[in-house]
């Protein structure tokens, strides 16, 4: 089923599918990894519910949630804290 | 002779300039890139029987860029535009977190640069069960590749051994690159690797392709010929076009082979030691009281700790100078030696002790990995001002020092938030302006005076910082909507593993940043303090040679009349016309110029001024009476609360601080936006001084 990055639970772990977003902004989490078929996971939001953190091939990165609106992700049919 | 020049690559957090001082000792020399301001830190190498010349890149996690700041590492390994091409580069890799590090690694053997890769953090690897498969990177890569640890010095020498080997033969680090990409991709690298400038064939191929992924209509890079835009951009539209996603064509082949690889074991997605302390620190609640705790420390540590520091070093130089007073002559000379070179050398220094604590703290906050969870705690509320998260440390520091704090602008990394921080963090109060405050508070304000159950002069205290904040906060809100306005940047930070600080590191980072202070602020700050001994000290007025021994109210009668026929004291008089509607007079105008060696000085000025001497501060109940006394020529008094008021909003947000200036044109590199700076502070300044002068006197306060 497929649904944002932003929209995941805060622990929840999802398939890239497609990612969008401003050119230079979109090359740069290409760069780092950011590509289709690559497991994401929501580890935590900031106090005020924004920017997110994600960990990503064993990396840890924070963006915010408009941008990760932009990350679209395939959430597992069978819940999505997988993450454990 | 000149040496072989080594640059030193590799992504943020990789612990690089851990391994460049290990090589290079404390003898690094921090200058900058020509025509932007990145800092370039370069150092030599003792390999035994070869010295090398080893240069820090840059981090980065990729050699495209869109800024000409992100162009740097590109410049610097490739040797573009006025910078020395290095003889090779080692790139050091993070080898817990192996694939992503390799990915810059890959653009730069595209480009033919002879390379010798360091796996750093090897020790680090070994224990979280994450060991790179050494003999496979270096079949696969054709590269020397060599496990070291800047932190306990393994496998140095093997490096070294290895860029010796390379340096004498080059070929050794050279690699076919065995990547492929798909034929599309091929055939819009064949249409520009014509154009693009370059000395290999190799190395055409890779800025080929640097050029099709970074160019864009709006991009900032520096040195592009116009007929390489032209055609990148044909190839990009005829890439769309047809469907293609050129970007994740070219960034997907190369880690799709990085991939195929293995060479490192799948260690499993399980939570690392940082992901469990971090559902402590960034914890929504508890994490909010260790980002309290942590920034109350690097206050206090600033605003207080510091203190017996300074007072040593300005205890020290008033002892020099009494010294120097007494034993020499008395006359112009010995003025000029203890007031203007023993007092400027040491207005200098003061600023020591903070540069050094605060670079320190940062040092520890970075090389711990907490820097990037203060931008991330703090990214929410200064996206509000147009700033980065990383911007806070600065503007917190502000309330010590604005020397330290602009200073500390270098940890953000695009130049418009660089200008941004730096053009607000002057209005934070400072901590020399406490004493101005308190000397107008205590000397306009009775001490029982209450206003509701709450006594007025602590209010006013508490008020004045709240005022400076929201000031800064405003100016802040304005100048990044308006002058400043920038491409709005998305965040992407990385949260690096936290790793024990390295003690080493960080102490030779805040000498680097302490000795540049000297060397290239010092001299203006030291010069301007000279020029203001001369505008307060000439013409010289002789003391009355019928007085064989003065008594000490004779001799600070004579600096009164001194200082008022000084050039100042001139300057006091032409000035107090644009000061009058402020409620200032010509002896305000004197203390507003002496203020602009510090703010403090303002307490001193007034001091030898009224008669009473240099000798006083802001607790002196003498200088409080005479200010008291003080009359305009019509006969109303000087000092008023509201003319108290004025002055303190005018100190709030006037530039009254030469060495403020002197940093900012260091660290802008810029003398326009220098005087931006003063000059917009004292419209400001004047403005609200003005509003609440001429405000209050319609109110009939």
């Amino acid at each position: 089923m497929n649904s944002t990055l932003a929209a995941l639970p805060i622990g929840g772990s999802a398939r890239i599918v497609a990612v969008g977003g401003e050119r230079s902004f979109r090359r740069r989490l290409l760069e780092l990894g950011f590509l289709p078929g690559i497991s994401i996971t929501l580890l935590g939001r900031a106090p005020m519910g924004d920017p997110l953190d994600v960990r990503l091939r064993g990396c840890r990165y924070s963006l915010r949630h408009h941008e990760a609106e932009a990350i679209v992700v395939d959430v597992p049919p069978n819940g999505t804290a997988a993450a454990q | 002779m000149s040496l072989p020049i080594i640059a030193l690559a590799g992504n943020p957090n990789t612990g690089k300039t851990s391994l460049f001082n290990r090589l290079t000792g404390a003898n690094a020399r921090v200058g900058n890139y020509p025509g932007i301001t990145v800092e370039r830190e370069s150092g030599t190498w003792k390999m035994g029987d070869r010295d090398v010349e080893v240069v820090d890149v840059p981090g980065s996690y990729s050699l495209t860029a869109r800024s000409a700041e992100e162009q740097v590492a590109l410049r610097s390994l490739l040797g573009l535009d006025g910078i020395q091409r290095p003889h090779l580069a080692v790139m050091v890799i993070d080898s817990t977190q192996l694939v992503r590090n390799l990915y810059l690694t890959m653009q730069v053997l595209e480009a033919g640069i002879p390379t010798v890769i360091a796996l750093n953090l090897i020790d680090a690897a070994r224990a979280e069960g994450r060991m790179p498969e050494v003999e496979r990177l270096r079949d696969r890569l054709g590269v020397p590749v060599v496990p070291v640890s800047a932190r306990t010095g393994e496998g140095l020498d093997a490096l070294g051994t290895e860029v010796t080997r390379v340096l004498l033969k080059p070929e050794l680090g050279r690699s076919s690159s065995p990547w492929r990409y798909p034929a599309a991709v091929e055939a819009d690298i064949r249409a520009l690797d014509s154009m693009v400038q370059a000395s290999s064939p190799d190395e055409a191929r890779a800025m080929a392709l640097w050029a099709l992924l970074s160019l864009e209509d709006d991009d900032d890079l520096l040195g592009i010929p116009a007929s390489v835009r032209v055609a990148v951009r044909e190839r990009r539209q005829a890439a769309e076009a047809a469907g293609r996603d050129l970007d994740a064509e070219v960034i997907a082949a190369r880690y799709r082979w990085l991939d195929q690889q293995e060479f490192v074991r799948d260690p499993g997605e399980a939570p690392t030691l940082t992901e469990r302390v971090d559902r402590w620190l960034l914890h929504p609640a508890l994490g909010g009281l260790a980002f309290l705790t942590v920034m109350g420390v690097l206050f206090q540590s600033l605003f207080s700790w510091s203190d017996p520091a300074i007072t040593l070093i300005e205890t020290a130089f008033a002892a020099l100078g009494d010294l120097v007073r007494t034993r020499m002559a008395e006359g112009l000379l010995n003025d000029f030696v203890v007031n203007a070179v023993i007092n400027g050398v040491g207005s200098v220094l003061v600023f020591l002790p903070q540069i050094l604590l605060l670079f320190f703290l940062i040092g520890m906050l970075e090389d711990s990995g907490y820097m990037a969870r203060v931008a991330y705690l703090v990214d929410r509320v200064m996206r509000g001002l147009g700033l980065h998260g990383r911007a806070f440390v600065p503007m917190l520091s502000g309330y010590a020092c604005a020397v330290p704090a602009i200073m500390a602008t270098r940890t953000l990394e695009s130049r418009r938030d660089r200008l941004l921080t730096m053009m607000v963090v002057p209005l934070m109060s400072c901590s020399a302006r406490l004493p101005v405050y308190g000397l107008v508070i205590a000397a306009l304000f009775p001490a029982g005076e209450r206003f509701g159950w709450l006594p007025v002069q602590g209010l006013l205290m508490v008020g004045m910082y709240v005022f400076s904040t929201g000031t800064a906060l405003l100016a802040a809100g304005v100048l990044g909507r308006t002058l400043l306005r920038g491409k709005r940047m998305p965040l992407l930070i990385e949260l690096p593993p936290y790793r024990m600080p390295r003690l080493r590191t960080v102490m030779v980072q805040m000498w680097l940043r302490a000795r540049s202070f000297l060397k290239e602020a010092g001299g203006v700050i030291f010069v301007t303090t000279v020029l203001l001994w001369g505008l307060l000290s000439f013409p010289r007025l002789d003391l009355d040679p019928g007085l064989s021994d003065p008594t000490p109210e004779q001799e600070a009668e004579h600096s009164a009349v001194q200082l008022e026929q000084s050039y100042a004291g001139q300057l006091g008089r032409a000035l107090e016309p644009t000061i009058r509607p402020l409620g200032f007079d010509w002896r305000v105008g004197i203390g507003l110029i002496g203020a602009f060696a510090a703010r403090e000085v303002f307490v001193s000025t007034m001091g030898l001024v009224y008669g009473i001497g240099a000798d006083v501060d802001e607790q002196s109940q003498p200088l409080r009476e005479k200010m008291g006394a003080q009359r305009h020529a019509d006969g109303s008094p000087v000092y008023t609360p509201l003319m108290g008021m004025s002055l303190l909003v005018f100190f709030a947000l006037s530039a009254q601080c030469m060495s403020t200036l002197a940093v900012v044109r260091r660290e802008s590199g810029s003398w326009a936006w220098t005087g931006f700076l003063f000059l917009y502070m004292t419209v400001l300044a004047w403005s609200a001084s003005f509003v609440v002068y001429q405000g209050g006197q319609l109110l009939g306060l």
